[in-house]
């Protein structure tokens, strides 16, 4: 933080946050306003879909849906419904799951920790991987590595993470036996999903790395640093690697944020208690307050993780710049 | 707090790397640690006794007064021993003496009061339908004072949500806030909504169970379930489909256990429907049916063909003798011509101008369902009824049967919800209708062979009864039975002892143990 408040300057920095925090609160209510509409227009009895949930799918009568109405006050018109909940936003109550009686903000925060660990963890090893690949190609244009890589980023973006992870389980889980197929918590079982979504991930990475490098190499001052007869090593670390990283951070932002709500897939796969798995639920059931959690957690998210590059742009890259933009 | 929540401090990128490896290496070998792990489809999402779907008694945590025998028989449970008085208004259950709760407490008259009071008041409990004034702590056990005359008490009783727990267990509320029960495997740790871990009760009152620890996990794909049975990654894994059942069979080390289940899948009728009122129609329908075809096909075994509506998993009920239900295009086409219906141009039957169209609602949580569902369109096409598939939400079922739009439904009913599925039959035969069976359709002489079998009548005349509701149910076609339904788990060779309760009360893993 030392460095980035020297370079970039507390008054930009402070722009920044104020300017994202205003936005995360607009995207909250609207965010939390289109799902209580949604779910009103999705077609089905809520009652009997929470009723449901709680007891199991074809177990569900007449009698077990009408108790859930009577209990939840669904009776009361959705404009109410919709006050009560804003309400309760504002005093910082998420309230109670309407399926599982958990604290929302209990539950929430479980399946995000879960999502949080599989992202994070798919994104370094997407960064290793696809920068390391990138570099490689990019010393050397046209070269076989540099055309090896391309056929890389052509076939992990091609294959559909559902099957790139049939793939992996086959391989490493059926065949090698070194990791288990699926589950949560059991040791190691996070790399599988996790890999599955950073190859994925890697081949675009690998590409925008690249690109970055190759162009940053051909820039006057990185001509320069060799003519001052800094080796080859050294100009890569010192000054090309940090141009070619403000290329990139703002390009893992994006794809961070497509990650977090591309993992759905991958959460189903193998079984990982992530946020996909409350959003599928919380829809199915119409567990309204899940609904509206998680989704308001993935756009702040979103907000989050845009504060974290612009924060990183500014330090990557502290040249005073012209305009409004942070 | 059983709950165990991850720190938002592991959010960290690098600690999430630095964690991944070792994280929770306890189980990284569990195999020799005498750890069962146990893989199912089923997602636990509260500790409220009628949300658990069985379990936690099926995982012997914890457990009912009265509990079934692998033939369904009633057996004692908490209760040792059990009567009626005053022409059945009046049950008395005596505790078995000597229990202690897993918290160490012991099992006394009020707490198992206490238990059953508060699952009395949820709906979604069969107790609830039962007609109790007041459940009574007496000096050794339960007496049950009820508005009328209710034989089938001890058979709710084994419903796993009149689980007894400790009065500890519950919240202000009266709701489950920790599964305190009295079991022979204690909670260890609860990660909901996909992994339970349980050790051994060492205060339990019977043999010990030979396996000290069983993890369980959720894995809700079939696909994955079955890696795990052939990769050995799993010691019993529960639940695998046609495909998965080839793989496991396949694979070395580990075999492929099945029994019926007291399940069948099968079409709910509009019996109002100015088309299906007619029986003609319903039986034709049911005619067409290739179920031997759809049963190899899609349960890849044509043995699961019904034949009658009740399996002959009910053994008491499933009547051998009765004229099987067979497929008969061309019988199927003479009784619709019989009953009026012309050809159209497009193939379709017609009367009075008027298409032979009906729609069909099922739901895809049973895989099979919708596979069925269009089967059956195939079939029914083939003698001229014309079959709308609309694959929805399940509990579109019971809301087009409370607004009387449904048609036709393809569902899977289980019959013994309780350990006596004359509860569940007496349900889904209601003159009144049931969500999960009839639909406008009541029959007097139905109605009286019922209320006779509820009445409790001897055996010989129960048997006499019995045979009357299968009948009936065969010739009106009320419910047009399509399949059985076969239930399976995965061993592996490393264990023994492992049964299959067809009713599911328990997996009866404390009677398991490791192979030498």
């Amino acid at each position: 933080m030392g460095v980035l408040s020297s370079s970039a300057g507390p008054a930009r920095i402070a722009r920044v946050l104020a300017g994202r925090a205003s936005q995360a609160v607009g995207v909250a209510v609207l965010v939390s306003g289109l799902c209580f509409l949604v779910v009103q227009r999705l077609p089905g009895d809520v009652a009997y879909r929470i009723a449901a949930g709680r007891y199991g799918y074809d177990l569900v009568d007449e009698e077990a849906a009408a108790g859930v109405r009577e209990e939840l006050g669904l009776d009361r018109p959705a404009w109410q419904q919709l006050l009560s909940w804003l309400g309760d936003l504002g005093s910082l109550d998420l309230g109670r799951s309407l399926v599982t009686h958990q604290p929302v903000l209990s539950e929430v925060g479980y399946y995000l920790t879960g999502t949080l660990q599989l992202a994070g963890a798919a994104l370094v090893l997407a960064i290793v991987i696809g920068c390391t690949l990138g570099t490689a190609a990019a010393l050397r244009p046209g070269s076989a590595v540099d055309r090896l890589t391309d056929l890389w980023v052509a076939l992990v973006r091609a294959l559909p993470a559902f099957l790139l992870g049939l793939v992996l389980v086959v391989v490493l889980s059926v065949h090698l036996k070194l990791l288990p197929a699926a589950g949560h918590g059991g040791a190691g079982a996070i790399v599988l999903p996790a890999l599955t979504l950073a190859l994925g991930l890697s081949g675009l990475f690998a590409r925008v790395a690249r690109d970055a490098v190759v162009a940053t190499r051909q820039s006057e001052h990185v001509r320069f640093a060799r003519t001052k007869g800094l080796s080859e090593r050294l100009v890569l670390l010192r000054h090309v690697a940090r141009n070619a990283a403000a290329v990139l951070v703002p390009y893992v932002g994006v794809q961070a944020v497509v990650l977090v709500e591309g993992v759905v897939v991958v959460e189903a796969l193998f079984s990982w208690q992530g946020l996909g798995h409350a959003l599928v639920h919380a829809v199915f059931w119409r567990d309204i307050p899940v609904l509206q959690a998680t989704a308001l957690v993935l756009a702040l998210l979103v907000v989050a993780v845009n504060t974290l590059v612009d924060l990183a742009g500014l330090w990557l890259d502290p040249r005073p710049r012209q305009g409004s933009r942070p | 707090m059983q709950r165990y929540r991850r720190t938002s401090a592991a959010v960290t990128v690098a600690l999430v790397l630095g964690l991944a490896p070792g994280c929770s290496a306890s189980r990284a070998d569990d195999h020799s640690s005498d750890t069962l792990r146990v893989v199912g489809p089923f997602e636990i999402h509260s500790l409220e006794p009628t949300a658990t779907s069985g379990f936690f008694t099926r995982l012997e945590v914890a457990e009912t007064l009265v509990t079934a025998d692998l033939e369904g028989e009633l057996a004692p449970g908490l209760a040792s021993e059990w009567s009626s008085a005053r022409g059945g208004r009046t049950w008395t259950f005596e505790l078995v003496p000597g229990v202690t709760f897993h918290d160490g407490t012991p099992l006394t008259p009020e707490a198992a009061a206490h238990a059953l009071d508060t699952v009395r008041n949820d709906e979604a409990s069969p107790l609830a339908e039962a007609p109790i004034e007041e459940i009574t702590a007496t000096d050794s056990g339960l007496r049950f004072d009820l508005s009328e005359r209710y034989l089938t008490l001890p058979a709710v009783l084994t419903h796993y949500s009149t689980m007894i727990l400790a009065p500890a267990a519950y919240d202000d509320d009266g709701r489950v806030a920790e599964m305190v029960g009295t079991g022979p495997y204690r909670i260890d740790h609860i990660e909901l909504p996909a992994s339970v871990e349980v050790t051994r009760f060492d205060d339990w009152r019977g043999t010990a169970p030979a396996i000290e620890h069983i993890s369980f996990q959720t894995v809700t794909r079939p696909e994955a379930r079955a890696l795990m049975a052939a990769g050995d990654q799993a010691d019993v894994v529960f639940h695998l489909e046609p495909a998965g059942r080839q793989q496991v069979e396949a694979a070395d080390g580990v075999e492929l256990v099945s029994t019926l289940q007291p399940r069948t899948i099968l079409l709910k009728v509009n019996s109002d429907h100015p088309v299906l009122g007619e029986l003609a129609v319903r039986r034709a329908l049911s005619m067409a049916l290739d179920r031997e075809a759809m049963a190899e096909a899609v349960l890849r075994e044509p043995g699961l063909a019904a034949t009658q509506l009740l399996p002959p998993s009910l053994t008491a009920w499933n009547q051998p003798d009765l004229a099987p239900l067979e497929h008969d295009a061309d019988a199927a086409r003479e009784l619709l011509e019989d009953a009026g219906w012309t050809p159209g141009s497009d193939g379709i039957l017609e009367k009075d101008g008027e298409p032979l169209r009906l729609s069909l609602v099922t739901y895809p949580d049973r895989p099979e369902l919708p596979t069925l569902a269009t089967a059956i369109q195939a079939s029914a096409q083939e003698v001229g009824i014309d079959i709308e598939v609309d694959v929805t939400n399940s509990t579109e079922i019971p809301v087009r049967h409370a607004d009387d739009t449904l048609e036709l439904a393809l569902i899977a009913r289980h019959f013994a919800l309780v350990s006596d599925p004359l509860v569940t039959i007496a349900d889904t035969f209601a003159a009144e209708g049931s969500d999960w069976g009839v639909h406008n359709w009541s029959d007097p002489a139905m109605t009286a062979a019922i209320d006779g079998l509820l009445a409790g009548p001897s055996e010989t005349r129960a048997a006499e009864l019995r045979r009357t509701v299968a009948t009936i149910a065969q010739e009106q076609l009320p419910l047009v039975p399509v399949a059985w339904y076969r239930m399976n788990a995965a061993v592996a060779d490393g264990v023994d002892g492992f049964v299959m309760d067809p009713l599911e009360t328990s997996w009866h893993l404390s009677e398991v143990r490791w192979a030498s």
